[in-house]
């Protein structure tokens, strides 16, 4: 007879976990990458990782309700003859339409120009729709080039090129057929119902030297008017910074990993490319050996969710944030309200991410016009307002802590790092300590 | 006649007059002297005037063109005539890579040969070549008609969508999903009215082979990878 007490309980492997056993499983039944939305979701460094000192003997705070916290930022001021004005520095990522309903671009129109910002197109072109409810609009310039065309690109009021973002460093976009509407289909120039697959990289040109002429030509179509942003995918900050800067961009974005996608590979949004906190400081570095750093607009990207997230972005030298996912839900993504429907679908409000497939419960990732009319957009135009507002508001009251009369003032001497890896990425010393991995001397 | 001199003024000048233009002057002709290779010669415009540039142009020489006729009496550096929306582009010389990248109308002749990429990712732009066409031309083309008098490069419309290709030398060989196809007669009508719009003789329609997309890749298959 065995005795019960000397056997070992089962035990599972740390490798090989339940989720990695299901994927194996799932790869092996399919024969397909597993491909989904958004940006990476393992726990990566992040601005939870940062804390604020706050005011102290040496440094004294501002009134909360009484003195002015300013926080208005100029973008394309190196360059272009008509810069943008933002009330506030936190604007909204190129998302297309393909990806996201005409109703839901139309809600990102009116939220941010309610609060005072700019939002941005996508793979696919402009839409009457966001043209019209955006006072501000970014026209992306990208690989595809889907949809581009001179008219759009002189009502634009700035121009991004994109090279790269953050969730794919390196990969095309991908629409697959469910969503290729009629209208998608018509401003793509694709047939209906085909997996539309973006090229990777652009059809003209190939590195820096080629990029200035690029600008040179955009500077040129539109009479030197509109500010030229370049993004780059959080892959090597320093280097695509200084270049894009070399090749004449007014304004850098720099995307990290957590930034979002309408849909690609899990294998590389979850393995390729570098933590947003581990690209700011490499990029801002850059645009300071280059003499260029507030000359040049720094934008960040990937995973900003609060005014936090702003204010320590901003402490850490860039001139405005991006945010993408977070804009999503606050027009109603993933919002439990729908929770049936997401079990229905296999997933839980939260984590839902298949939106490539065009079902999205709330209206926002689909094609489909009986989920689209759930979402209004002038509600969501406003929750999406109202989050704006507050994310600006808790990055003024943690300015004001550290008696800062312009969110540009912050500074990376106004923080101080949790973790050993927060140090190391953003040379901000260990909370405690005037040390940093890395720092030689006292 | 308008005359710019790229020597003696800048280029600004010449593309800020392009776009100045008022409505319904439609009929100027600008000549523009000594290009010696400049980039963005003649770019963005956008209403139906006729520009002869006398000599070699450098990158995107007319591009997004939208209803003008630019004539490049000399080579052309890459991506001439890129994103065409509309209107007419000739260069009487030869073309470096990425000729009518994304154009999406209009009609580009090249009336010597065209390098690498010609017609990437094409929209409805027609395309015809005098002479040959490098390796990976019409990659991803979309929409729109790339002719070809003499011969084409390795991976011939790769990847290739809608867009139809007519060759009428060699293909050295064809990208994936790319295969030839049975002439018909629309196909015999388009050649010989591009053409006629190219200044070409001598000519006829049926001297050309056709190619085009398999449409095996338009949906993903796990069977197919290979073919990348």
């Amino acid at each position: 007879m065995t005795n019960p007490v000397s056997r070992t309980p089962p035990r599972k492997s740390a490798t090989f976990d339940d989720y990695t056993l299901a994927e194996i499983r799932r790869a092996a039944a399919t024969g397909i990458y597993d491909i989904r939305g958004g940006g990476a979701k393992r726990k990566l460094p992040h601005f939870d990782d940062l804390l604020f000192l706050g005011a102290s003997i040496s440094r004294y705070p501002l009134e909360g309700y009484r003195e002015r916290c300013d926080t208005s930022v100029t973008l394309g001021t190196r360059f272009a003859r008509k810069p943008i004005t933002l009330k506030i520095p936190i604007t909204i990522a190129g998302m297309s339409f393909g990806a996201l309903s005409g109703r839901a671009k139309e809600a990102l129109g009116r939220g941010a120009t309610a609060a005072g910002t700019s939002t941005t197109t996508g793979d696919g072109g402009m839409t009457d729709e966001e043209r019209e409810h955006s006072k501000l609009l970014v026209y992306q310039y990208l690989p595809s080039r889907y949809g581009m065309n001179p008219k759009d690109l002189r009502r634009a009021d700035a121009i991004e090129i994109v090279v790269g973002q953050g969730a794919k460093p390196g990969g095309g976009g991908m629409l697959l057929g469910q969503k290729i509407s009629d209208r998608v289909a018509a401003m793509r120039d694709l047939p209906k119902g085909i997996d539309q697959r973006s090229a990777c990289r652009h059809p003209d040109w190939t590195g820096p030297d080629d990029l200035e002429i690029k600008i040179l030509e955009l500077r040129e179509i539109t009479d030197w008017e509109k500010p030229i942003y370049v993004k780059v995918g959080g892959a090597r900050p320093y280097y695509d910074t200084a270049l894009a800067v070399k090749a004449g961009a007014d304004v850098v974005v720099v995307d990290g990993m957590q930034g979002g996608t309408a849909a690609t590979q899990d294998v590389f949004i979850e393995h390729v490319g570098m933590p947003t906190l581990a690209c700011i400081r490499l990029a801002v570095r850059a645009l300071q050996d280059l003499g260029m750093h507030r000359t040049v607009q720094l934008i960040i990207s990937g995973g900003i969710r609060s005014g936090a997230d702003v204010a320590k972005a901003l402490a850490l030298g860039a001139d405005a944030v991006s945010i993408g996912t977070a804009a999503l839900v606050a027009l109603g993504d993933n919002d439990p309200r729908w929770e049936d429907e997401y079990r229905k679908l296999g997933t839980t409000a939260g984590a839902y991410d298949d939106w490539h497939e065009g079902r999205d419960p709330a209206g926002i990732t689909t094609q489909d016009p009986d989920l689209e009319r759930r979402l209004d957009p002038v509600a969501a135009g406003r929750r999406l307002a109202n989050y704006l507002k507050v994310m600006t508001l808790e990055a003024q009251t943690i300015a004001r802590a550290c008696g800062k009369s312009h969110l540009h003032n912050l500074e990376p001497e106004d923080l101080c790092a949790l973790t050993m890896e927060a140090a190391a990425m953003t040379q901000i010393p260990l909370a405690g300590t005037n040390w940093y991995p890395g720092k030689c001397g006292p | 006649m308008l005359r710019f001199d790229l020597a003696l003024q800048p280029l600004r000048a010449l593309n800020s007059a392009l776009h100045c233009l008022p409505p319904g002057q439609n009929d100027v002709h600008i000549e523009v002297l000594n290009p010696r290779g400049s980039h963005a010669v003649a770019v963005g415009i956008d209403k139906p005037v006729r520009v002869e540039v006398m000599g070699p142009v450098g990158y995107y020489c007319a591009g997004m063109n939208d209803g003008g006729t630019v004539i490049v009496r000399g080579s052309a550096g890459p991506g001439v005539a890129e994103n065409m929306m509309s209107g007419t582009v000739v260069v009487e010389g030869d073309a470096s890579q990425y000729a009518g990248a994304t154009g999406r109308g209009g009609l580009l002749v090249i009336k010597g040969n065209a390098a690498s990429r010609c017609g990437i990712s094409m929209k409805g732009i027609n395309i015809v070549v005098h002479g040959s066409i490098g390796h990976m031309s019409a990659f991803m083309g979309q929409s729109g008609h790339l002719v070809v008098l003499g011969d084409a490069g390795d991976a011939l419309g790769d990847s290739i969508y809608e867009a139809k290709i007519f060759v009428r030398g060699r293909v050295k060989s064809l990208g994936a999903d790319c295969i030839e196809k049975p002439m018909r007669a629309e196909h015999l009508e388009t050649i010989a009215d591009l053409l006629a719009k190219a200044d070409v003789t001598g000519v006829r329609p049926e001297e050309f082979r056709r190619y085009g997309s398999a449409r095996r890749l338009y949906n993903f298959d796990i069977d197919n990878a290979d073919a990348y």
